[in-house]
């Protein structure tokens, strides 16, 4: 492999989404498929986001199912993006996956070549073009709708944006949820939700809303205590992205049930 | 017709060098090198913008001297090429060695066919997950290469500064006595203060990003701690 250099004219500047394509890695060209609704696509399903006072709590279930097959009991679909933001999947896992790491990469890019982070607005603008291009593969039926949640150093509170399969960016001002459970995990989220609540507060209502979506949803995971495997929840605050030990998810699934609601 | 003027290889090459060196003599000098727990990089550098040190990938660094238009174009292509090559294989596959190649190969082909050659001196620095998985490469103007086991100099008075590094040299030395030996070797007889150095460190670590930018607060605590 070769340095990259380019002329003047043709510099891909600090994207590498840009730099890709320079390169002809034409990487959201999908060759067309007919029949496509034959194949059966790995879906990764629920995940939900919330703001609370000093931040946002993020969360997905764990389950990728084929039709009706799990095909997958450990997937992850809650991702940092980078130090200070996270991406959050639902939909076609591959091409999502996919997106995930060229996003991670795109912001780390920026940032080694640019010296200093892209703002949260302009981060989320750089999910929003990625799905744009891959509108083309979602018309096949590969959909994919992230979710993206930031702590912004600028204005000092958590950002939350939502998305649609065309790119659509909506900045939300307390919570959101995307996937086939979504309807189930929002609906739970909006009966107790409190904007000025803790960190605490908050990631036990949003693992209630996953297990609110388990319940009435065959494509969302519940806890799975036979296995081992819960819901991954991280959190974004000042401090960055955390993500929760497994053991305190466990705990807080075991209060939860314990309490009977 | 007309005939183009003989020059022996000799002397354009020589011209080329010297024409090259001149060049790098003028700019701060740099040094990098390795201490108990990594690889340290210091540069005499009073810009807080124009920089010299940058992360290029999770184990590897950069920096370079002399014209800063033309290192800083290494340096993308540098992060371009690791960031490829991490995308198309896999993290761990991003190595030093193949990234210095690569510049040595490109600074090399500039040199010889060029009408001007690159007026510049770099390393890449790689942390390895034990103190045997260092290194430091050298790389000059004309795209010659050397493998470094110890430290290197670029820049203006090199080989006073190759000196001051080289005494009392200790790959033992913590984080703050491996700083104020690099401070002390560039400064000489002169003072230098926090705000005309650019502190780059790559500390061992598991994974994960290791390249940290120290902010002057940073170099400021390390240097009066030895």
């Amino acid at each position: 492999m070769s340095l990259p250099n380019f002329d003047v004219s043709e510099d891909p500047g600090p994207s590498f989404f840009q730099l890709l394509r320079q390169q002809n890695e034409n990487v959201f060209d999908v060759p067309k498929v007919e029949n496509s609704d034959l194949i059966e696509i790995t879906h990764g399903t629920t995940v939900v986001a919330a703001k609370f006072s000093d931040g946002v709590v993020i969360a997905g279930d764990r389950r990728a199912t084929s039709g009706n097959l799990i095909s997958y009991r450990t997937m992850q679909k809650v991702f940092p993006a980078d130090k200070t933001s996270a991406v959050a999947i639902a939909g076609a896992a591959g091409p999502a996956i996919e997106m995930v790491k060229l996003f991670q990469l795109q912001l780390e890019h920026y940032e080694k070549v640019e010296g200093r982070t892209l703002s949260t607005e302009g981060k989320a603008n750089q999910l929003s073009q990625m799905l744009r291009a891959h509108l083309p593969a979602a018309m096949q039926g590969m959909v994919v709708v992230p979710i993206f949640a930031g702590y912004d150093s600028d204005s000092n509170h958590g950002r939350l944006f939502a998305f649609d399969v065309t790119g659509g960016r909506y900045e939300e001002s307390d919570f959101v949820a995307s996937g086939s459970g979504s309807l189930f995990a929002k609906t739970a989220i909006k009966l107790d939700y409190d904007i000025d609540a803790s960190a605490d507060e908050t990631i036990n209502l949003l693992i209630k809303a996953l297990f609110t979506a388990a319940d009435d949803d065959s494509a969302t995971g519940g806890p799975d205590k036979m296995r081992g495997i819960y819901p991954l929840v991280a959190s974004i605050t000042a401090d960055g992205y955390t993500e929760l030990e497994e053991s305190d998810i466990a705990a807080r699934f075991d209060r939860l049930l314990g309490e009977g609601s | 017709m007309t005939m183009p003027f003989y020059v022996a290889p000799e002397q354009l090459m020589k011209d080329r060098a010297d024409f090259a060196q001149k060049g790098i003599a003028r700019g701060r000098s740099l040094v990098a090198r390795l201490y108990a727990d990594g690889i340290i990089i210091v540069a005499e550098n009073p810009s807080r913008n124009l920089r010299k040190i940058s992360e290029i990938y999770d184990r590897i660094a950069f920096a370079g001297v002399g014209r800063y238009n033309e290192y800083d174009q290494l340096r993308i292509a540098g992060i371009r090429h690791a960031d490829m090559k991490g995308y198309q294989y896999s993290r761990e596959d991003v190595d030093p060695q193949a990234l210095a190649n690569q510049y040595a190969q490109m600074l090399g082909q500039i040199f010889t066919h060029d009408t001007k050659p690159l007026e510049v001196e770099i390393v890449v620095a790689s942390v390895g997950k034990d103190r045997e998985g260092d290194r430091l490469f050298h790389i000059r103007y004309d795209g010659s290469v050397s493998d470094e086991d110890e430290f290197a100099v670029l820049g203006g008075e090199a080989e006073t500064i190759i000196e001051r590094v080289a005494d009392g040299f200790n790959i033992e030395d913590d984080e703050s006595a491996a700083l104020s030996s690099c401070v002390s070797a560039i400064a000489g007889d002169r003072e230098l203060g926090v705000e005309e150095l650019e502190v780059g460190l790559l500390r061992r670590g598991e994974d994960g990003r290791l390249f940290e930018r120290l902010e002057n607060s940073a170099i400021q605590t390390l240097m009066n701690g030895s």
